[in-house]
C-alpha cells in the first residue's frame, strides 16, 4: 500500500484544476500584457483567479498580488515593507518558515534589528509577548497563522488588533491554512497575507501577497511593472489560472474535508500514542485538522522516515526543507523539547485524499518501524548520564 | 535497497540502505572485553560498540546505536570490517574505509564514518585499559 502523509509539503494538483490549466498552455497562451483580443482571454483567466483567490480569504481582488510561490510572497513582504518604512525593528516569531526567518536574518546583516518572540510549550505565540515587544520604530509583525511543522494555530486576529492599534503593518504567512481552515483578512486584521498554491491542491511555482488597499510596499523584482507594480514579470498564466480554481474548490469543498481530515487526525494521533514513549508535539486544541506531529524516544527521525518509505508511507521529519540539515528543527527546540528528544520527531500531515483504510495501514506499521529503531538503540529507558547532557555537536569521543 | 517505488532513496547508496535495513551484528555483548561509546543525543547519534578479543584478536563485535540511517549503516559496516582482525589491524580502520565500503557516504553525513571508526577505537582502548 501507498500512503502518502506529506501534504504539508505540498499536495497533487486536484484533476479538476489540471483540466482549468491545460487550455492556457498552447492554445490560450497569449500575454495578458498584450493589447489585441487574443490576449483577452488570458487576460480575463488571470484576472477571474484573481477574484476566486480574493474570495477564499475574504479580500478585495485588487488587493491579491501574484507571486512566483510562498517564498516570494514572504520576501516581498518583508523586505517590501522595510523599504517603504522609516524604522529599523521588526517583530517575527521564533517558530517561522524559513522564507521569513532567513529574509528577515539578511535584514539584519541591512542594519535591521528583528525580535524573535517564544512560543510557550504548545507552540503557541503570546499575544502579551509581541505587545512587549513593540518600540517605537517597530515598523513590522510577521507571525505565520499556522506553523508547518506541528501546525499550531496562532492567535492572529489578537495580534492584529495591536497591529492596528500601534499603526504598524501586520504580515502573516498563510501557507499551511489557506484552504484547510477559514481565512478572512478582515476578522484577521492582517495587512498582508502569504498563499501558496501547491499547498491547496493547485500547481507549484504560484502563489499571492494579499496586499491591504493602502499598505505601502516597494517591489522586490524591478522590470515591466506587472501586478500594480509591486511584482513585475509575465504572469505565469496557467499557474494561476490553476491557482484560482484550487481557491475556488477549497472554498466550496474545505468544510467537508476538514472534518474527514479531523476524524483521521484523531485516530492517527490516538493510535500512535499507543507506543510507549511516544508524545503528540503542540497540543490537541489549535491544531490544523491535517497536522500529527508526533515524538519518539531512543529512535531517530530521519531513520523512521526512511523506513516508513520503505514501507510506502511518505512522511517527514519536520520541514522537508530543513531535513537536509543536521540540526534539530528550530521549531522543536523553540517548545522547549530537550535536544535528545528533537531527533526523534515525525511529521504526518493529511489531505482530502487520504482514508481510514490508509490510517490503519499506518498505525500497524509504525509501532514495528519504532520497536526496530529501539531494539537497534543504546537506549531503552532514558538517555542514561546524557540526561541533560549539552555536549558540543560533531564527532568527539567520551 | 529500493522502496515501494522501486528507487533508490536519492541521499544514500543502494549499499548504505541495504546496511541500514538489514544491520549485521546488532545488539549487545553481556560479557563484553571493551564497550566503546562515541556521540551524544544532543546531537542525534550515538554508536556504542561491544568487543570479545580472543588472541589478540577481535573474536566477536557487535552494536547498538541511536541514530539516523547513515549511523545505523556505518556502525553495521564497522563491525563487519573489524570483525576477525588483530587489535593493530582494527585499529588501522579508518573513516574512510567505512564510507568507502559503503560506495560513498553523503558529504553531511560524513560524521557517521568518523563515529564508527572512534567507536571500534574506543572499544579497542577500553579493552587495552582493563588488560593493564
Amino acid at each position: 500500500m501507498s500512503v502518502y502523509l506529506d501534504h504539508a509539503a505540498t499536495t497533487p494538483v486536484d484533476k479538476r484544476v489540471l483540466e482549468a490549466m491545460l487550455p492556457y498552455f498552447s492554445e490560450k497562451y497569449g500575454n495578458p500584457s498584450s493589447i489585441y483580443g487574443f490576449s483577452d482571454e488570458a487576460r480575463k483567466a488571470v484576472e477571474d483567479a484573481r477574484g476566486k483567490v480574493a474570495r477564499l480569504i475574504g479580500a478585495e481582488p485588487s488587493e491579491i498580488i501574484f507571486t512566483s510561490g510562498g517564498t516570494e510572497a514572504d520576501n516581498l513582504a518583508i523586505k517590501g515593507v522595510a523599504a517603504t518604512c522609516k524604522g529599523k525593528r521588526i517583530i517575527a516569531s521564533a517558530i517561522e518558515h524559513p522564507a521569513v526567518l532567513d529574509t528577515c536574518r539578511a535584514l539584519e546583516k541591512q542594519g535591521y534589528e528583528v525580535t524573535y518572540v517564544p512560543v510557550n510549550k504548545d507552540g503557541i505565540v503570546s499575544v502579551e509577548d509581541v505587545r512587549n515587544a513593540i518600540r517605537d520604530d517597530t515598523i513590522l509583525i510577521t507571525i505565520m497563522h499556522a506553523n508547518n511543522e506541528i501546525g499550531m494555530i496562532q492567535p492572529i486576529a489578537e495580534i492584529g488588533e495591536i497591529a492596528r492599534e500601534r499603526g504598524i503593518v501586520f504580515h502573516t504567512d498563510a501557507v499551511q491554512t489557506v484552504g484547510k481552515i477559514p481565512v478572512d483578512v478582515c476578522r484577521l486584521g492582517v495587512d498582508l497575507l502569504t498563499v501558496s498554491s501547491h499547498k491547496l491542491y493547485g500547481p507549484k511555482g504560484v502563489g499571492a501577497l494579499y496586499v491591504r488597499k493602502g499598505t505601502g510596499i516597494a517591489p522586490v523584482l524591478n522590470g515591466g511593472g506587472h501586478e500594480k507594480g509591486i511584482r513585475s514579470g509575465t504572469e505565469n498564466v496557467p499557474g494561476i489560472v490553476g491557482f484560482g480554481k484550487a481557491a475556488e474548490i477549497a472554498a466550496a469543498e474545505m468544510d467537508s474535508d476538514a472534518a474527514k481530515m479531523r476524524k483521521l487526525r484523531d485516530k492517527l494521533v490516538e493510535g500512535a500514542l499507543k507506543i510507549e514513549n511516544s508524545w503528540l508535539n503542540g497540543s490537541r486544541e489549535n491544531r490544523l485538522p491535517s497536522n500529527v506531529n508526533l515524538g519518539f524516544k531512543f529512535v531517530e527521525g530521519e531513520a523512521l522516515v526512511l523506513e516508513l518509505d520503505c514501507n510506502g508511507i511518505c512522511a517527514s521529519t519536520g520541514s522537508a526543507c530543513s531535513s537536509k540539515s543536521l540540526e534539530p528543527s528550530h521549531v522543536l527546540r523553540a517548545l522547549g523539547l530537550p535536544p535528545e528528544y528533537c531527533h526523534g520527531s515525525l511529521r504526518m500531515t493529511l489531505g482530502r485524499q487520504n482514508t481510514e483504510e490508509e490510517i490503519d495501514y499506518v498505525l500497524d506499521v509504525l509501532p514495528k518501524v519504532v520497536a526496530k529503531f529501539r531494539e537497534i538503540s543504546p537506549f531503552k529507558k532514558d538517555f542514561g548520564e546524557y540526561e541533560k547532557s549539552t555536549g558540543k555537536c560533531g564527532p568527539h569521543v567520551h | 535497497m529500493k522502496n515501494q517505488q522501486g528507487s533508490v532513496v536519492l541521499m544514500y547508496t543502494e549499499k548504505l540502505m541495504e546496511h541500514f535495513r538489514n544491520p549485521r551484528n546488532m545488539g549487545r555483548i553481556e560479557d563484553a572485553d571493551g564497550v566503546g561509546t562515541v556521540g551524544n543525543p544532543v546531537c542525534g547519534d550515538v554508536m556504542k560498540l561491544y568487543i570479545k578479543v580472543k588472541d589478540n584478536r577481535i573474536e566477536d563485535i557487535k552494536f547498538e546505536t541511536f541514530g539516523c540511517a547513515a549511523a545505523i549503516g556505518t556502525s553495521s559496516m564497522i563491525t563487519e570490517l573489524a570483525k576477525g582482525k588483530t587489535l593493530d589491524e582494527a585499529l588501522e580502520i579508518k573513516n574512510a574505509d567505512v564510507a568507502e565500503s559503503l560506495d560513498g557516504l553523503p558529504s553531511v553525513k560524513m560524521h557517521c564514518s568518523v563515529l564508527a571508526a572512534d567507536a571500534l577505537k574506543a572499544a579497542i582502548n577500553d579493552y587495552k585499559s582493563r588488560k593493564r
